[in-house]
């Protein structure tokens, strides 16, 4: 194709560019209750996102990947002009990391995911038309948002009250938390690892069967359990403390907990977010290299890591300080609490990534959050905001297509 | 670029904090009683004024947590607790310093005599209603244990042994307040009707802090309730 190279650099750099903002702005939300709750100190958050992001991109990545860059419309509709396809997904691009930039300068709560899905809806709307949307797959993405908080929000709410049915409310709580803590570590490091090995990691050369998944899934639970009770082990309480210092320890038994769970966040994080990045750089590649719309090219892998350095990078230039403030913003929320909204989030997440549905990590989070406060477990939400940020699709959606039918229009004209 | 981030804002204060401190300032009041009616009986009103001053002041300070509080639970916050109960038990609080003000104020405007025969009673009387308001300050302090512990378990049953101890001294300030009444009345026409009325007056007043404090304690059952 003409402009190979042209367009290939320019979709790795908008794309690189996305990459940055969801570092630079979302991860933030993913790590916001590890910092609150006190259990990680900022290096070691951005270590933790770092690493966590990197992986959840790299090894889970590649399904929500794929709906970004052609589940969403036809594409076969554009086999006759393929450099609508490269306009599209480069204006696309283009557009979601505008409006995020805007609406962060703002301060307004708006997802990545509602971006770029509506961001690629607007190109496919006006760059090829409207029999071309799959609305079919785009009902059951915005089904998806409303699903994902919700199951999010009662996955909390009853790993929440386990919690105080098995520890907070028995007379000896910090033995039992030492008793259930590595139950719960168990879970995370067991089911995680489980979906992400159900989905395949065929695309890193790693092709294992059920049996052989259930195996690692377990290993893996069991070696986590293993570190985490070593760290819980170490936890105790003087003879005669007051019920104030007991509860404190337990938290602290939590805590151990919560650095589990905020890894499977950032994990879950960098799986489904993503693909907001380099879905469409993926798109872009395959046709500059072929010529072609093609519905089967694989995923390069090496798109998936370009996404997962972009995230680090706008993680390690501007995340950092959003990292701080949050971390400062949000107080009384203990790793009891905190691990019970991170592990519900992650795990409802990675699902999502598994399924290949491009949801908000940020409303699954809320979500999660919202269903710790309905077991009475935070003494303060903010109801106001919380709705905020669930209406915000409403007008991110819009904005995203405008902006990108507009891109699309300027791109057309100036290379086409 | 602003450093802003909206996730960390979905959490609001939590209003534990500042209702336990309202409290403290409340009971902080409370429990200068004692040393402004000693000061009463032996008619010395430099001292007795002195106390009242601290009284007045402590009210005060109790006043502006009560506004600060109130400003920062609007409608669109959630919590564990209704939001009407925690208001309900904030203006309770806030009464039994507004009536401590009372008291004094009333004693220390008529330079009110105290009848010898009724001193050592209303001594006791005063130190019993004040312990009253001493275990509902207690009580409001496990407040934030409740909150820890997810309102559930143990932490209930210590909130409820604590309430039912309030229980019991307000009714030892009923059994005292039968007494002094008795006394006053035996002595009754020695004195100037008016200051008799108003000593009627004091002990009614004295009374309702137990009163209050066992309503506080009832105000935090309703929170415990739901």
């Amino acid at each position: 194709m003409e402009h190979m190279y042209l367009y290939i650099g320019l979709a790795a750099a908008f794309g690189l560019f996305m990459a940055w903002g969801i570092g630079a702005n979302d991860v933030a939300n993913a790590m916001a209750t590890s910092i609150g709750a006190r259990v990680l100190t900022l290096k070691q958050a951005l270590l933790v996102a770092a690493i966590f992001e990197f992986a959840g991109a790299v090894l889970a990545g590649g399904q929500v990947t794929s709906t970004i860059r052609k589940g969403m419309f036809d594409a076969s509709l554009l086999s006759g002009s393929p450099e609508i396809m490269v306009f599209g997904m480069l204006a696309a691009l283009l557009a979601a990391a505008t409006w995020l930039l805007i609406a962060s300068n703002m301060g307004w709560p708006v997802s990545t995911t509602h971006s770029i899905v509506g961001a690629i809806i607007g190109f496919a709307v006006a760059g090829i038309g409207m029999d071309a949307v799959n609305w079919g797959k785009v009902g059951q993405i915005a089904m998806s948002w409303v699903i994902s908080p919700l199951t999010a929000g009662m996955v909390a709410y009853l790993l929440f009250t386990s919690v105080q049915r098995l520890v907070l409310e028995t007379p000896t709580p910090l033995a039992n938390a030492k008793k259930y803590v590595p139950i719960y570590m168990f879970a995370a490091g067991f089911f995680l690892t489980l979906v992400t090995l159900f989905k395949g990691l065929k695309h890193v050369g790693l092709d294992l069967t059920v049996v052989q998944s259930y195996a690692v899934a377990t290993a893996v639970g069991i070696l986590i359990t293993i570190v985490g009770s070593y760290f819980v082990q170490k936890i105790t309480l003087p003879e005669g403390a007051s019920r104030a210092a007991e509860f404190a320890s337990v938290e602290r038994v939590f805590g151990v907990l919560m650095v589990i769970t905020a890894c499977a966040m950032a994990f879950a994080h960098g799986s489904n977010d993503v693909a907001n990045a380099v879905g469409p750089v993926a798109a872009v590649i395959s046709v500059a290299q072929t010529g072609e719309v093609l519905q089967n090219s694989p995923l390069p892998l090496w798109v998936l890591m370009l996404g997962g350095v972009g995230i680090v990078i706008g993680l390690a230039t501007y995340g950092r300080f959003v990292i701080e403030t949050v971390g400062r913003n949000i107080t009384h929320l203990t790793p009891s609490r905190g691990f019970a909204a991170e592990l519900a989030a992650a795990g409802t997440v990675v699902i999502a990534s598994g399924t290949g549905m491009p949801i908000s990590t940020t409303h699954t989070l809320v979500g999660a959050v919202m269903g710790v406060g309905i077991a009475r477990g935070i003494a303060a939400l903010n109801l106001g905001v919380v709705r905020s940020i669930f209406l915000s699709w409403i007008i991110t959606l819009p904005a995203g297509a405008l902006l990108s039918i507009i891109f699309f229009h300027i791109l057309r004209t100036l290379l086409g | 670029m602003a450093v802003r981030n909206y996730f960390s804002q979905i959490f609001a204060s939590s209003p534990i904090n500042g209702i336990g401190q309202h409290m403290q300032k409340v009971h902080d009041c409370a429990n200068e009683l004692p040393e402004f009616i000693d000061a009463a009986c032996l008619s010395d009103f430099t001292a007795a004024r002195k106390v009242h001053e601290q009284i007045e002041e402590l009210e005060h300070a109790a006043d502006d947590i009560k506004r600060k509080l109130r400003l920062n639970l609007p409608q669109t916050i959630f919590m564990p607790v209704a939001r009407a109960d925690l208001l309900d038990l904030i203006t309770a609080q806030d009464r039994i310093a507004n009536r401590t003000k009372d008291i004094s104020g009333l004693i220390l405007g008529r330079k009110l005599p105290i009848p010898d025969v009724i001193q050592d009673n209303l001594r006791e009387f005063t130190q019993r209603s004040v312990d009253a308001s001493a275990q509902a300050f207690k009580s409001v302090s496990e407040l934030s244990e409740l909150f820890e512990s997810g309102f559930r378990g143990t932490e209930v049953q210590v909130m409820e042994a604590m309430i039912a101890t309030l229980d019991e001294i307000e009714s030892d300030t009923d059994r005292l307040e039968v007494e002094i009444r008795e006394k006053l009345y035996t002595v009754e026409d020695q004195y100037s009707p008016i200051d008799v009325m108003f000593l009627y007056k004091t002990i009614d007043g004295i009374g309702e802090i137990a009163n209050l404090s066992q309503t506080v304690g009832s105000r935090l059952q309703l929170i415990l309730a739901r």
